[in-house]
């Protein structure tokens, strides 16, 4: 038993516990100062959202432990069992949730605490995910099994989508990056950047010319490969399917989004300016990060965040905090922070000989690179606003809980990897 | 392991590839691109001013003429506001429901979360009551200011008024006076606007994104403190200016007087004059546009914008010149006809009355204008009529030494010049060559083009007082709690006289109040030396011209008077200028054997008509215009007349109506009497 305990905390992947306990602790000091309250200031008060952090902090940590405890089998056995629970959960927060910003998100808990289903979709669906690809003779290649993934992964999308949660929503797509490992065509990924770029670019210019612009491009690769049909059979297509899209993305702008979609599109892209109203809270919170310069104006000294110019800098800005008082050198340490992460993750992944762990790492690589670029994206101004927030350092005690189980959970099979699954 | 392996780096890739642009996009906005710090500092930073308090300005004797009253303006902050007693706040403050509902609406759109104006200017008694039940109107405050008083209500000319700053004087000042901010527009305040206004203070806070101030900025690095104004010393003597406003009220005209040993000016009357605190205060602009519109002009500063011919008042000065000069003895005598011939002209003396064989102290006293003519012409013709221009430009500079046609630079603003006619005037009026001494000799008794302003007749008194020297005259006397005293003030300027010549003339003024035109206004006790003057004036009847120094021995007072529209200076400037002179001397003023009272001259009413003032206006304005079209001379020649007959009628009348209307005996005596002076 003894040998068994030791080795076992041997093979925990420490870096990645100290990494997650570093940000947290970031997380926890900048919420400190964005919410900073005179008449309050210790940083523990239970009183404060910082001293219910510290809370959160502490519960995650205890639920962080017990997940190492667990025999690793039965977390591939249970994520089908736990992937129910989490669908009933969206489709009874959809019936009694509570309505907060417009959102359905929350399930009222009492004692002041909310849970968030869609927190844990991710995790949910990352298991299950995981242990679906795993299966023998799954390939996603094939349509079939390309298929299954989809609905499993589509299936809460379409629930969270329902509250409507887009931010959450989107996080799912991050998991083509899992597929792609996988074995999915690098075309859906190519076809993803090329629809995004189209986007962008026919909302910005005029439609005509970047059909031109597309048709030009196809009359140069059809000159160049002359010989090879397939290939122009392909370009020809991807042309016709371009120029199609392109015309409906105005019908998908005017019909499909959101009136507050579309608005913070059009601030993003720079089509309409609107600092007092819509653009405000980009405004600012390009202001706060913009007036941090190299060093930062301090700890408790931003001048943007003490006097609250920035709307929800707690939650979904709290990067905004970073880069105020903490300068460019906090920022670069915050991300460089996550990239170690990311990439230990990946790491991680690519070292297990079982592929459930693998194909489950690839699945918190994605979540988390999404989460980080699009939240830290948002504050400076590159992507739309839309809610999501930075994993272990935005307050919020679902959204840190449901991260640590994810990161513990691959902590756990990782620490297992010697032995087969 | 799988087949698909090497996809890590393509995944890797993206990622490395998307984290380094997103930090590649926070280095330039943090470090390269230095415009959101700006918006960070402009979205906190509130710069307040701190407003000193405007210098207060005292009398000669240290009594307050300006000083600054606390009142009190309510603030609210319609965030703050709970549910209170509207009505007793109401009726505290003295508005109604409506008047309360309209405020508070209007506090709310400009900021409701901060607080601003919502009633003005509370009165110390109002506030004192309202401060008592303030804790029971939770979001109201009340905010100190300050506004000047004028706690005499005297000398509103001098003291002039503030004013919010123009846009142009926004632009003068190179920024220095922002919107709202007030500025001296007239008067002393104008003059001395940089010394009133102390030194600004500024107080940069930090607020958050309600506007709620949070602390100094930079721990008040970039804070001043306020630096009140300066105080200032004038050289009025209160109690001389009250005596002096009273006398000339209903009146138009005014009143300098001057203390010949520093050229402080002791009175400065300017009549119609109008109470200082009517240009403060909730009714300013109703005031401001009553004054403008009012024909008597009370913001005419006549001691220093009225011009006027002075008259016999400037005989002394042509006798000075003409004892420098040479050309005269004083015990030569001349013997007066009653009409002197210049050329082809006449010379009128009073009326056609001859006054025999005069000398120079009998021509002052008894204002012979032949005397002065044959004087005057003796001057100009003393190289031969062909240097005409010559003497005469030479005679001038002579007039100007003492001040006459050129500003005095009186430490006030918009003063006048005055008039000495320069021999390129009469070259245009006539043609070169074609004048001599007989055509300009009405100059020789202060006539023709000469004119002065009151304060120039009051500074040659000054100097004749001095025997030969003035001081510049001067309202301020100290600045500050340092008294400082401007250098250009303590210097003698000479006039070119040398003080043995003026004694025949001081003689002559003497025997003026002794027993000459103005022996009515004698004064018990003291030797005042003076001279009347009765001066033409195209807006009906004559100019009413005092000009005295006193005591004869080491004067104390030089005084200059103008009554407008009253006729002879004996009647009307001369006893106002010996209450003057007495009430300085003496601080009282005893009964006159002539039996004339300060409450007499007081209550009397030498307005002119409003109609027939208001029409005389018109027509010189209506001649104006023909002059400047250069109609023929026939033309003018019928205005002229037309002119003339109806100022004589008008005179006659005046004259009329104002004796039947005087019950005194004495003023018989003064009217039949002797002379035009």
């Amino acid at each position: 038993m003894s040998t068994q305990q030791r080795s076992f905390f041997f093979n925990v992947d420490w870096l990645t516990v100290f990494l997650y306990l570093v940000l947290c602790t970031i997380g926890w000091f900048n919420i400190h100062a964005a919410v900073f309250d005179v008449n309050h200031p210790s940083i523990v008060d239970a009183s404060t959202n910082y001293g219910k952090q510290f809370i959160f902090i502490c519960v995650s940590v205890v639920i962080g432990i017990v997940i190492l405890l667990l025999e690793s089998r039965f977390i591939a056995a249970l994520a089908p069992a736990f992937y129910v629970v989490i669908v009933l959960l969206l489709i009874l927060v959809l019936v009694i949730g509570r309505n907060v910003g417009g959102n359905q998100a929350w399930i009222n808990m009492g004692g002041g605490f909310r849970l968030q289903p869609s927190e844990f979709a991710k995790f949910a669906t990352c298991l299950l995910l995981a242990r679906y690809l795993s299966g023998t003779n799954i390939r996603v290649t094939e349509p079939k099994s390309f298929l299954t993934a989809a609905v499993i992964i589509g299936f809460p999308m379409l629930l969270i989508m329902l509250q409507p949660d887009t931010g959450s929503t989107l996080v799912f797509c991050s998991l083509i990056f899992v597929l792609y490992r996988e074995g999915l065509s690098p075309y859906f990924l190519v076809i993803a950047g090329l629809f995004i770029t189209l986007f962008v670019t026919s909302l910005l210019y005029n439609p005509l010319y970047i059909i031109l612009i597309l048709a030009v491009i196809t009359a140069f690769i059809i000159f160049l490969f002359k010989r090879n049909r397939q290939l122009i059979k392909t370009v020809i297509i991807g042309l016709a399917i371009s120029i199609a899209f392109i015309f409906s993305v105005k019908f998908i702008y005017t019909h499909v989004l959101k009136k507050h979609q579309t608005e913070r599109i059009n601030i993003l892209l720079g089509i309409t300016t609107d600092l007092k109203g819509k653009g405000y809270n980009v405004n600012q919170s390009k202001i706060a990060i913009g007036s941090g310069k190299m060093w930062g104006k301090g700890y408790l000294h931003g001048t943007q965040t003490q006097y609250s110019f920035v709307p929800e800098q707690s939650t979904d800005f709290i990067f905004c905090t970073v880069g105020e008082e903490w300068g460019f050198a906090g920022s670069l340490t915050v991300i460089s922070l996550f990239m170690f992460l990311i990439l230990r993750v990946i790491l991680i992944a690519e070292r297990q000989r079982s592929p459930f762990t693998r194909i489950y790492g690839y699945g918190v690589a994605s979540v988390l690179f999404f989460h980080v670029v699009i939240n830290i994206g948002m504050t400076i101004g590159v992507v739309p606003v839309i809610g999501i927030p930075l994993p272990f350092i935005s307050y919020g005690g679902s959204s840190l809980l449901s991260f640590t189980m994810l990161l513990f959970t691959l902590i756990k099979l990782d620490s297992n990897r010697k032995s087969n699954v | 392991m799988n087949k698909f392996f090497e996809r890590r780096y393509v995944v890797t890739g993206i990622f490395i590839a998307i984290i380094l642009a997103l930090l590649g996009r926070l280095y330039y906005i943090q470090i390269v691109d230095d415009k959101y710090e700006i918006y960070a500092n402009s979205n906190v930073r509130r710069t307040t001013i701190l407003y000193p308090a405007r210098g207060p300005i005292l009398d000669r004797n240290g009594k307050i003429l300006v000083q600054n009253e606390p009142i009190y303006d309510v603030t609210v902050n319609p965030k703050e506001v709970k549910p209170f007693d509207t009505m007793l706040f109401c009726k505290m403050i003295g508005i109604d429901k409506e008047g309360f509902d309209k405020r508070f609406t209007k506090a709310k759109k400009q900021s409701p979360n901060t607080a601003s104006v919502f009633e003005k200017q509370l009165s110390v008694q109002l506030y004192a009551s309202l401060q008592e039940k303030l804790f029971e109107f939770p979001g109201f405050a009340i905010v100190p200011r300050t506004i000047r008083t004028y706690p005499d209500s005297v000398a509103a000319q001098f003291l002039g008024f503030i004013g919010e700053v123009t846009d142009r004087d926004i632009k003068r000042s190179n920024g220095y006076y922002r919107l709202g901010d007030y500025i001296g527009v007239t008067g002393v305040e104008k003059a001395y606007e940089n010394v009133l206004r102390g030194q600004r203070g500024v107080q940069v806070q930090m607020v958050d994104s309600h506007g709620v101030p949070k602390g100094s900025f930079a721990n008040g690095a970039l804070d001043t403190v306020p630096r009140s104004g300066e105080r200032l010393t004038s050289s009025l003597d209160v109690d001389l200016q009250r005596l002096g406003e009273k006398l000339m009220q209903n009146k138009l005209g005014s009143i300098v007087a001057i203390e010949p040993s520093s050229g402080e000016i002791l009175c400065y009357v300017s009549s119609p004059t109008y109470d200082p605190n009517l240009m403060v205060g909730r009714q300013r602009g109703n005031n401001l546009a009553k004054m403008y519109n009012n024909p008597y002009k009370p913001f005419f500063i006549r001691p220093i914008q009225a011009q006027y011919p002075p008259g016999s008042s400037f005989k002394p000065l042509s006798a000075l010149i003409a004892l420098q000069e040479g050309i005269i003895n004083p015990s030569e005598t001349f013997y007066c006809t009653g009409n002197y011939r210049a050329g082809n002209r006449i010379v009128h003396c009073n009326h056609g009355e001859a006054h025999g064989t005069v000398n120079m102290a009998r021509a002052v006293a008894e204002s012979c204008n032949g005397y002065f003519s044959m004087v005057f012409q003796r001057i100009v013709d003393r190289y031969g009529v062909k240097n005409t221009e010559a003497n005469f430009t030479a005679w001038r500079n002579n007039v100007m030494k003492f001040g006459l046609g050129a500003r005095l630079d009186l430490d006030m603003p918009a003063e006048s010049r005055g008039n000495v006619p320069t021999p390129l005037h009469y070259d245009n009026v006539y043609h070169k060559g074609g004048w001599r001494s007989s055509t300009i000799v009405p100059l020789a008794i202060g006539q023709g083009e000469l004119l002065a302003t009151p304060l120039q007749m009051a500074n040659l008194e000054c100097t004749i007082a001095n025997r030969g020297f003035y001081y510049k005259p001067h309202l301020i006397k100290a600045i500050g709690t340092k008294n400082v005293i401007k250098k250009e003030y303590v210097e003698k300027n000479y006039v070119g006289i040398d003080s043995g010549y003026f004694e025949p003339v001081i003689n002559g003024m003497q025997a003026v109040v002794e027993n000459g035109t103005a022996r009515r206004s004698k004064i018990p006790d003291i030797i005042m030396c003076g001279k009347t003057g009765t001066a033409q004036n195209p807006h009906g009847e004559d100019n009413s011209v005092f000009v005295a120094f006193a005591p004869r021995d080491n004067p104390k007072i030089a005084i200059a008077v103008v009554v407008e529209n009253s006729g002879e200076g004996a009647h009307w400037a001369a006893p106002i200028a010996s209450f003057i002179v007495e009430k300085y001397l003496k601080g009282k003023i005893s009964p006159r054997e002539s039996g004339i009272t300060v409450d007499y001259y007081a209550n009397a009413n030498r307005l002119p008509d409003l109609s027939l003032y208001a029409q005389d206006l018109q027509k010189e304005r209506r001649r104006d215009s023909i002059r400047a079209a250069k109609v023929d001379s026939i033309k003018k020649f019928k205005a002229d007349s037309i002119k003339k007959f109806k100022a004589d009628s008008i005179k006659k009348e005046r004259r009329e109506s104002a004796y039947s209307n005087k019950p005194a005996n004495w003023i018989k005596s003064l009217t039949g009497g002797r002379a035009r002076s």
